[in-house]
């Protein structure tokens, strides 16, 4: 059961990473289009598809979600490969686009939750 | 001693998830200790790894932080794109569109302009700064969003390591900002209710940001605001490499 989550996982995320290539190919372009978005969007309807019919084991969970708490560990294993020496010549710009898009983001909120009490 | 070299190599996956792990034991005790929970774990275990591949890349001169370093070359494996893309697919589960359903209109607006104007603003400062070809641009305007959003970006449409590196690091900024930020900052913008909670996490999609944010602001609207940050790395994922390249393409031609 446990792996079949790991399976179900694995083949969204295959399916998802295929669509993307594809859609590259097709725009004749050297990139992957969205490749891990669509992978997402196909890992949700599977499994809402499998609990309407109430195939969704809660091992299947556990293989799924072992993953998604690797989440963190992994993207820290993946800063400390990156080329940071080099960006570090850049490093205003990582930390001006850090703040800059918040402040611009965060003077809209007022704006839209308002608009939404109502 | 070169045996040991050759062992740590050999299985230089299982020494990835070591370190790794010593990493995040010891950003979580920094967490606690040193900025009693202001700064979440997971932010400065990230920044720790920015700050680790900087000195490797010093001590080297190499292009991979510390997977140059003997004995430490499995974390091209555990850092790589395969793991890390798996990984974030994963965090989709238990994600329904019952709760999008619920987020209303307003939730799903708000996802879409915080990650368009993200990317936008992000792509322009970085064009300001001097930086021109399209690839670049939205890896960084990605990373603007969050700091998995640029790096998926990033390798999505073949960006160098040191501009993904940049995009990791604004993504650490924001989250940071974020987390910091918004207790001091509620009152003004009116984040006091469960909608306004999903129109903040929509906006600004940093999930870990988000989450620390309201609990420190109000613990009720966690849930909340969660509930449509959960969507932003994926839409991010979505948009940043596909339309929104296009589009930047479209104008830097």
């Amino acid at each position: 059961m446990l792996l079949r989550g790991v399976a179900l996982l694995a083949g969204c995320f295959i399916a998802g990473q295929l669509l993307g290539e594809t859609l590259g190919r097709l725009m004749d372009i050297e990139a992957n289009v969205g490749g891990v978005g669509f992978a997402m969007l196909f890992l949700i309807l599977a499994q809402n598809e499998l609990e309407k019919r109430n195939l969704f084991h809660v091992e299947m969970g556990e293989g799924i979600l072992f993953w998604s708490k690797m989440y963190i560990p992994i993207i820290v294993a993946m800063s400390a490969i990156q080329n940071v020496r080099v960006a570090f010549t850049n490093g205003m710009l990582a930390v001006l686009a850090g703040i800059i898009p918040v402040i611009i983001c965060l003077s809209l909120m007022p704006l839209l939750a308002n608009k939404n009490q109502r | 001693m070169n045996y040991i070299e050759t062992l740590l190599d050999k299985n230089g996956l299982m020494v990835a998830f070591l370190v790794t792990g010593l990493i995040m034991f010891t950003a979580e005790g920094i967490s606690k200790f040193v900025f009693r929970k202001k700064i979440p774990g997971s932010a400065i275990a990230i920044f720790a790894g920015l700050v680790l591949a900087y000195f490797a890349g010093v001590l080297t001169e190499g292009k991979n932080g510390i997977a140059d370093l003997t004995g430490l070359s499995g974390f091209k494996q555990m850092g790589g794109p395969v793991f890390r893309d798996f990984a974030i697919v994963s965090t989709a589960m238990g994600a329904s569109f019952a709760v999008i359903k619920k987020t209303g209109i307003v939730g799903i607006f708000s996802l879409f302009l915080g990650v368009i104007i993200t990317f936008s603003s992000g792509a322009l400062l970085a064009f300001s700064m001097g930086i021109t070809d399209a690839e670049s641009l939205a890896t960084i305007g990605a990373g603007a969003c969050t700091f998995v959003v640029g790096p998926v970006t990033g390798t999505a449409v073949g960006a160098s390591s040191d501009i993904i590196a940049i995009s990791i690091g604004a993504g650490v900024i924001k989250s940071i900002l974020v987390t910091i930020g918004t207790p001091l900052i509620a009152k003004y913008i009116g984040l006091d209710n469960p909608k306004s909670a999903m129109v903040f996490g929509g906006l600004l999609g940093t999930t870990s940001g988000v989450a620390a944010g309201l609990a420190a602001t109000d613990a009720k609207l966690v849930p909340y605001g969660a509930m449509t940050a959960t969507f932003y790395t994926g839409l991010g994922c979505l948009l940043c490499p596909s339309v929104l390249y296009f589009a930047l393409k479209a104008i830097t031609n």
